[in-house]
Formats: C-alpha cells, structure tokens, sequence
C-alpha cells in the first residue's frame, strides 16, 4: 500500500499512492445492501411500494422508455468500446478492488440486459456480445452495485465518448424504484422533504429557533446584531443551502460564514421555510418527475417572498442541480432580476465581495491551519461557476487563498476535473454502508496524507454538506479529527471582520496604549 | 460465380451499411435529451464545443488523458486505417485524385502501424487483468476481424501479390452496376471477405461508436444552463405542477 517517496522533504518517507490500482477480487462487495425502503416511502415518491409480481416485464418496459426518451442512456449503452480507461477511475475500485465496481463493468450490470432484450445481437447471440436475461439475481445485483456508485463522473472525464456512468447508475435506480425496490436513504429524505420543505424534517418553528441561537452565537462572537432572517417577505436574496447547514459540524460554521458576507455587503436576505433545503435526491434515484417537484419548492418561495435573486449554499449535488437543471426543472426565472445568475452560488457572491472591496479580511485570523481544497465532485464535473470556464476550481480556491496564508494542492490527479468522490455522495451518506464509505474515501485520504506528509497540511475545506458529514465520519479511520474538514465559508467567517467588530487585536491595543 | 457472389455481398453490405448506420443515427438524433449533463469543465459557447469534438476525434484527447498505452495502441491503429482507406480511393477511381497518389507509400506504413496498434489492444485485451475482466467474445472477434482485413491485405502487398489491375476493374465495374471477374486468390477473397463482414455487423456492434461520439451529451453540449433554458419536449408535456404554496403556518 504504501510506497517510498524518496524525494519527500526530510529525507525518504513512506506514502501511500492515491492512485494505486488494486488486484482485482471477485465479490469483494458483493455483500454490501443499502437497507430497503418503506412502501409507504416509494408510495410518497409515486413508485409502487413492494416488488411487483410483473416486475421483470415492467423493469424491461422501463428500460425501453429510459432509451426512447434520454438520449445519454440509448448512446452510452450502444457505444462503449470496452477499451478500459475507466477501470482505474473509480474510487469504489481503488478502494475495494470488486471488479464490478469498475466503471464499465458496474454499466454492463445494465448493458447486458439491455442487448438481450433491446439489440440484434442480444437477441439472436447473447453468449457473444454478454447478454443475458433479467432475473432476479440480476435485479439484486443491480441494487447491491448500483449503490456501490456515487455518480461522481470521474469514469465520464476518462471515456472517449464522455460516456457517464452516473447517468446509467441513476436509469438503474430508477428502474428498481418503477418495481418497487427502493433505497431507504434516499427515498425516506425525500419523502420527509415534501412532508417538511427539507431533508431532516425540520418545521419551521424549529427552523427558526436554531436560527436564533445562531444569531446569538453571532453576536457574542462580533459584538454585533448579525441576522439569520427566516421568511422575510421582499428580501433581495432568497438562500437555498442544504439542510445540514442548520444542525452539523462543520456546516453551521459556513452558514455564519455566509450570513457574516451577506451582512458585510449589506444585502437583505432570507431563507425560506418553504424550501430549506438545497439538496434534491431527487438526481440520485434517476427521477425526473421527482427531481421536478423537490425544485419547484424553490420556485415557489421564490415568488412567494419576492425575491430578486437566489443564491445556493455549500453543497456538491446540490449545486448540480441548481446549476444545471433547476433552469429546466422550475424554470423560467423571468420574475428575478435578470442582471444576476440565476442561481447564484455563494462563492460567486463572496468572491464578487471580495472584488468589490465589501469584506475587511485579516487572513493571520486562520494561521493555525494549514489548508488544501477538495473539489467536490459535483460542482466540479457537473457545475460551473463564474464567467469563465473552470470557475468552479478557481473561485474557491481565490475565495481561500483570500482569507488563509496557507494553502497547498494535493496531488494533480486528484483534484480539479480529476477530484476523488468523498466516498459518501450519491445517497450513499448512511451508516449501512459505512463500510463502503471507508473504503470509497481511501483515494482522497491518500491524497491527503500525501500533502500532511509534505506540506504539513493539517485542515481540508470542502463546499458540500455530504463530503462534510462524509470526511468528519471517515477522517478518523485515516489518522485526522473529526474536525480537520471545514466549509470553505468557515475560513471566511474566521478572518472577516465585520463593521464595529471588536477583535483581539483592538484589545491588545487598548490595553497598550496609556 | 465467385466473382457474382462477392457482387451481390457488396451490395447487400453497402445498403446494410448506409441503411443502419443512417436509420440508427437519426434515431439518436430524434431520442430527447431531458437535462443539460456537459461534464465540466465545458465550454460555454457552441463554438467552443466545435473545438472540444475537434480535438476529441482528431487527437483523443480525453484518452491521452487517461489512458497513454491505449491511447498509442487505439491512434496507431485508428489513424492507421484512415491513412490506409483513403489510399484504397485508388482502387475505385479510373482517374486516380493527386492526394490519392502521394499518400500511396505513407499508405503501406500505415498498414504496419495499424497491425501495431490493433496487436497491442489485443494483447492489453487478453493479458490486462481489468480489461479481461469486461471483455466478451464480440470483442476479441472484432480485432481478429480487423487484424484479419489488415493482416491479408499487407500479405497481398508484400508477399503475395494479387492481380491489382484485374481488382481495380472488378471494382470499377460494381461502381457501374457491371460484375466482371473477380481474381480467384484465396488471400483476396479472405480480405473481402472480412471486409464485407465489417460492412455487415457495423450498425449493430459496438462500432456504433463512431457515429456515437457526436451524440454524446455529456461532450457536445453548451455549457450555458443559467443563460439559456433547456427543455425536452416531454418534460415540456408533463402537467403543470400547482402554484403556490399549500399552507403557510409555522408549527
Ligand atoms: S460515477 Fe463515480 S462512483 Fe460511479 S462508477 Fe463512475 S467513478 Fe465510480
Ligand atoms: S472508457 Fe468508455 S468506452 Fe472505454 S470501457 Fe470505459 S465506458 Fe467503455
């Protein structure tokens, strides 16, 4: 595992290589099952709520609709070429070595039915081209493997043809939910969200309780009134963040971080009780219809309270969807002030801040850390930011380096376009497939030990709620706290100082001055 | 009667091969796309997404990436039989393109570079443990078959020659709808004989690639979804969601 780094400061040291294939073993993972849903769940969500007696025609039928009607599903099952550049690519692999965690092995669970029933050569010579029958050995495989993909896209980089295993993991979910086989997770969240507006099932009397707390945390902290608004009718900024933001560590921190901005830039803002929440499990299972309503909350709370602009928090899929679907899914925004993006991501907003000369920053406020950045998949492959191409790298980055005098890279294959998944995205974040999760985050660890071993690098700053959770969970099993992640917008809040804020150093110099 | 069953399989693969090929891309064209998924970082103008494709099937950019012994072996052989095919313009040409005669002798390498590259995918194929791993049988038959179609017809050039100009005129004669007399050389009828087969299974194999890549959403879209709404048209069907929200009361 590990290997001699000879050229390490220091003297020769002994690092792991976060890229290092494993040997293939059969069935690794085999055993790995995410617990099943509650019908009552799959019934909230429109699937039936226990397998169908008809389900292999209704799964075959359902597979023929995905083809006709996405275009990605029909030409990624039809043109992949088994050339194998994926195979190495995917952190489940890396992290396991089951073989049917390598990418185009985990599309051939599918493709293999697929050919049987939908192509010539299936049809008419299975035993040449792999094709084989829908059973329900084949049905159990695909739950237990396609819950072994975080849908990051990093096989997708690393195609010829972009061909995205993400796309073929979320048909395949969204097969099993058409028969009654859904995944506990991810369907009793977003059940709770159109119960309560967001995925922890918070009402809003809770909601704005927490808020409160935080608002005193704050002004104990600065000294000054900043506000966490709730439902203000004709706030500037509506702000949709994951749920998470309101009760975990270390999320809370990158919430006082954005209100800290907001407060800095003196816009008026307000979250909704409607909608709080960023997250849309709806992409993970596949559903468009479901993926639609989980959206459409946003629009609705948009109008409702009159906002002109809306702006996403810290988090990966999140920004996914706000990025590159919610135009599509609630769209169109013709009622926002069209001089904005709509939606904006709050590091674009701190990042225009930060530009605007709006934020008095002492960067020596985080000098005990010692940062490196982890792109989040999501935003990183399948979102963007900013004007220009690649914002989605650059602007975090600009936002740290803005606000910490530390900050190293970790290994070029491991970042930007070429990011690890945490280990925990995809609807995966549940402990019954923990094991899986350490596994999944032993690429990014690597990385990560890599840059400790030389750089000293001692914190990770993340803009995702699930790598958040994710890291504080499995950084323990790798040699680091819980709390050596941190949300980028926690780094913010440290080194801001805000109009009036007393600080240490104003202390210090009132106690020297006779 | 060779020469009239060799005729009469050029014709069919031909149709075969325009038919299918054709039929299947106009399918991909008319499938919906519901979602903008350009895996990023992507261009942001349609313009720039010309250029990614550009550098995708020319150079195999995203390949090179990932993959630097595949790449070899895949542009060896890839570029190998480009080189190779547009010298067999000569064969189906009374009056031979200038082009067509300068790039004859780098035509003869290009045979040699794409036996290279098809015998390093075949032995990555057969001796890379992950590779093994997703391989099926279509896929060792279908390098055979193109080492098969590169194999004889480098034999014909290099040892054992064919009677070219009695091949030049077979062929210009099915151009013309005319069958003359086909050369009866075994090594020969083995060429287009695996040629013919290629035509054939083109439209329902993984060669679909080809055409494939250009309908690959996650490359060829505009990364633009803030600026410019994307909407398939049965996501623009479905019923309208209600306005409003339902009951605005804390508690
Ligand atoms: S999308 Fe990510 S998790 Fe899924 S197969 Fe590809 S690399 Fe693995
Ligand atoms: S890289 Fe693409 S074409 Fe190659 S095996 Fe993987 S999915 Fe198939």
């Amino acid at each position: 595992m590990a290997s001699l780094d000879m050229d390490a400061k220091g003297g020769p040291k002994f690092v792991g290589d976060p890229l290092k294939i494993p040997q293939i073993e059969c069935g690794a993972m085999a055993d790995s099952k995410t617990f099943a849903a509650y019908p009552v769940h799959n019934e909230d969500l429109g699937f039936p709520g226990e397998l169908l007696d008809n389900w292999k025609e209704v799964a075959i039928a359902k597979i023929g609709e995905l083809a006709d009607k996405n275009r990605a599903f029909k030409v990624y099952l039809d043109a992949c070429v088994k050339c194998g550049a994926c195979t190495d690519k995917c952190h489940y692999f890396l992290g396991t070595g089951d073989p049917k965690n390598m990418p185009v092995a985990r599309q051939d669970l599918l493709r293999s039915v697929y050919r049987r029933y939908y192509t010539f050569a299936g049809k008419y010579f299975p035993w040449l081209v792999g094709a084989r029958d829908m059973t329900r050995e084949v049905l159990d495989e695909w739950y237990t493997y396609y819950h072994q993909c975080s849908q990051c896209r990093r096989c997708s980089v690393a195609c010829p043809y972009g061909i995205d295993t993400a796309e073929i993991s979320m048909a395949a979910r969204d097969i099993l939910d058409s028969v009654g086989v859904g995944q506990k997770y991810c369907n009793e969240i977003i059940a709770k969200l159109k119960k309560t507006g967001n995925n922890l099932g918070l009402n809003p009397k809770a909601l704005r309780a927490t808020l409160e707390d935080l608002e005193e945390d704050l002004e104990e902290e600065t000294g000054i009134a900043v506000k966490l608004p709730l439902d203000v009718q004709g706030a500037d900024i509506l702000l949709i963040t994951p749920s998470a933001d309101f009760f975990a560590e270390p999320h809370i921190e990158g919430l006082l971080g954005y209100a800290k901005v907001f407060h800095a830039s003196g816009v008026s803002w307000t979250i909704s009780s409607y909608a709080s929440e960023a997250a849309n499990f709806g992409m993970f299972i596949g559903s468009y219809e479901n993926m639609r309503e989980v959206s459409w909350r946003i629009r609705q709370a948009a109008k409702d309270l009159g906002v002109k602009r809306i702006v996403f928090g810290e988090c990966g899929h999140a920004w996914r969807v706000g990025y590159s679907f919610l135009n599509t899914l609630a769209g169109p925004f013709d009622f926002l002030d069209q001089n904005y993006p709509i939606p904006q991501h709050i590091m674009e907003f701190t990042s225009d801040a930060i530009d605007d000369g709006l934020l008095k920053i002492d960067k020596s406020r985080n000098d005990e850390f010692v940062m490196t950045y982890h792109d989040s998949c999501n935003v990183a492959r399948g979102s963007s930011m900013g004007r220009k191409q690649g914002g989605q790298f650059d602007l975090p980055r600009k936002v740290i380096k803005a606000v910490c005098n530390h900050f190293y890279e970790m290994e070029r294959d491991t970042i930007r376009e070429n990011t690890f998944c945490c280990g925990g995205g995809g609807g995966l974040l549940t402990d019954d497939l923990m094991d899986l999760r350490i596994k999944g985050a032993k690429p990014r660890m690597t990385a990560l030990q890599q840059v400790t071993e030389d750089h000293g690098v001692t914190h990770m700053a993340a803009i995702c709620a699930i790598c958040k959770t994710q890291f504080s969970k499995v950084m323990p099993k790798y040699g680091y706290e819980m709390d050596n992640v941190m949300s980028v917008h926690q780094l913010v809040a440290n080194a801001v100082i805000l109009d009036g804020q007393e600080t240490e150093a104003d202390v210090a110099t009132a106690e020297d001055t006779p | 009667m060779v020469s009239t069953v060799y005729a009469v399989l050029f014709y069919i693969a031909t149709l075969v091969l325009v038919v299918g090929v054709v039929m299947r891309v106009i399918n991909y064209a008319r499938t919906p796309v519901p979602l903008k998924i350009v895996v990023s970082p992507a261009p942001r103008t349609r313009k720039g997404v010309w250029f990614r494709m550009f550098r995708e099937v020319t150079l195999f950019e995203s390949l090179f990436k990932s993959n630097k012994w595949i790449w070899l072996f895949g542009y060896l052989f890839h570029f190998g039989m480009l080189l190779v095919l547009l010298r067999h313009f000569r064969y189906f040409q009374r009056d031979v393109w200038g082009w067509v005669e300068i790039i004859q002798p780098f035509g003869i390498y290009a045979g040699f570079a794409m036996v290279a590259g098809l015998a390093g995918l075949l032995f990555r194929r057969i001796f890379q443990q992950r590779i093994r791993y997703i391989s099926d049988p279509s896929d060792y038959l279908m390098l055979l078959l193109f080492l098969g179609i590169a194999g004889s017809g480098l034999m014909m050039k290099f040892v054992n020659h064919v009677d070219i100009i009695a091949v030049k005129a077979f062929m210009l004669g099915l151009m013309r709808f005319q069958i003359g007399e086909m050369p009866r050389d075994p090594i020969l009828m083995i060429h287009l004989g695996s040629v013919v087969s290629l035509m054939l299974i083109f439209p329902i194999s993984k060669l679909m690639h080809a055409p494939g890549v250009f309908f690959s959403p996650s490359r060829t879209q505009v990364d633009n979804a803030r600026e410019k709404r994307h909407i398939s048209k049965w996501a623009a069907e479905l019923p309208d969601l209600p306005e409003g929200i339902p009951e605005k009361k804390e508690g």
